[in-house]
């Protein structure tokens, strides 16, 4: 069966080796394919699961979609451990190692630019979730001590409800604001991502922020610090730190106008 | 607290990074060069379908 080739990530040359026994997307171990002084992480895929039309079916397959998710990330973890790779989205795959050649030939300028300002930092995540107020039931039991005794009566436990929620979300979005902009000041830079549904994420609580801060890797243990110091500062906010990542979300070049290398 | 015991990463925060970051190869002059025939697709369409079982918790 003919073989596709999944990219996984381009970085420069590197002497280490990678772990043994790294198992990449689909089985096959990960070979680093050189092109004009780049490399190009790769992996032999399966045509009948990798072409485009299977590939389409099987994303709609989450236990599929978490298989491969995991494996993609397994060779990217292994990449940051030894070197600065430029992380490509999952799912990328070029018909054979010529196609991959033509990518890397069609961006290598941009692909060493982002590597060079990319080199030795790392990506946190930092999560904040506000709790569900332990006065509010999930599930809305009718207990007949809880009736409200008239509608006036329902009208004012509404009101004292939606007003604790604000006051909940206040408190939870000042919290997040005041975390993001000390973060930022340590970071070299930080993405916004959308907040989680819990629904998704199985965790408790309403996801407020889903930032990524990309933070050189010497200052990591310090950026550590920020963030367990402040956790804890508000009751009723949990934070969560995920990481260190390789730096998935600040491949994307802000466009310099003129192009004259300079970056503010 | 205990910082870095993330041993089991959650999908959630992969799919944020894999599906939503990355360098996208696509739509550019590789498209263009009929040997190439780049088969990655657009995953939007999945992550939405995903969000659509369960609105944001900002819209309720």
């Amino acid at each position: 069966m003919t073989r596709l080739r999944y990219v996984y990530a381009v970085c420069r040359p590197f002497d280490a080796a990678l772990q043994a026994q790294l198992t990449g997307v689909a089985g096959d171990p990960p070979r680093m394919l050189n092109h004009r002084g780049l490399v190009a992480v790769v992996s032999h895929v399966p045509e009948g699961d990798f072409a485009e039309a299977p590939l389409r079916q099987h994303l709609e397959d989450l236990d599929w979609l978490t298989g491969t998710a995991r494996a993609h990330q397994g060779v990217i973890d292994a990449l940051t451990a030894v070197t600065t790779p430029l992380p490509l989205r999952l799912g990328t795959v070029f018909r054979d190692d010529s196609g991959v050649r033509v990518m890397m030939e069609a961006r290598e300028e941009a692909f060493r630019r982002t590597l060079d300002r990319l080199a030795g930092r790392v990506e946190w995540g930092v999560k904040v979730y506000a709790e569900n107020e332990p006065s509010e039931p999930s599930e809305p039991v009718e207990q007949p001590a809880d009736r409200p005794a008239s509608g006036r009566d329902y009208l004012r436990r509404r009101r004292m409800q939606t007003r604790a929620h604000e006051n909940m979300w206040e408190q939870a979005e000042e919290f997040a604001g005041r975390l993001h902009a000390t973060l930022s000041d340590y970071a070299e830079d930080a993405r916004l991502h959308a907040p989680q549904n819990s629904a998704l994420s199985g965790t408790s609580g309403q996801n407020v922020l889903n930032a990524a801060y990309l933070v050189p890797r010497g200052h990591s243990e310090e950026f550590v610090e920020v963030v367990d110091r402040t956790k804890d500062d508000v009751p009723g906010m949990r934070v969560e730190l995920t990481g260190p990542w390789a730096a998935y979300s600040f491949v994307e070049e802000v466009e310099n106008v003129g192009d004259t290398g300079e970056r503010t | 607290m205990t910082v870095v015991e993330r041993r089991e990463i959650a999908l959630v925060d992969l799919l944020d990074r894999l599906l939503a970051g990355g360098v996208v190869v696509t739509g550019d002059i590789t498209l263009r060069i009929a040997d190439v025939d780049l088969v990655r697709i657009d995953l939007n369409a999945l992550i939405s379908s995903v969000n659509a079982q369960v609105p944001s918790p900002w819209e309720s």
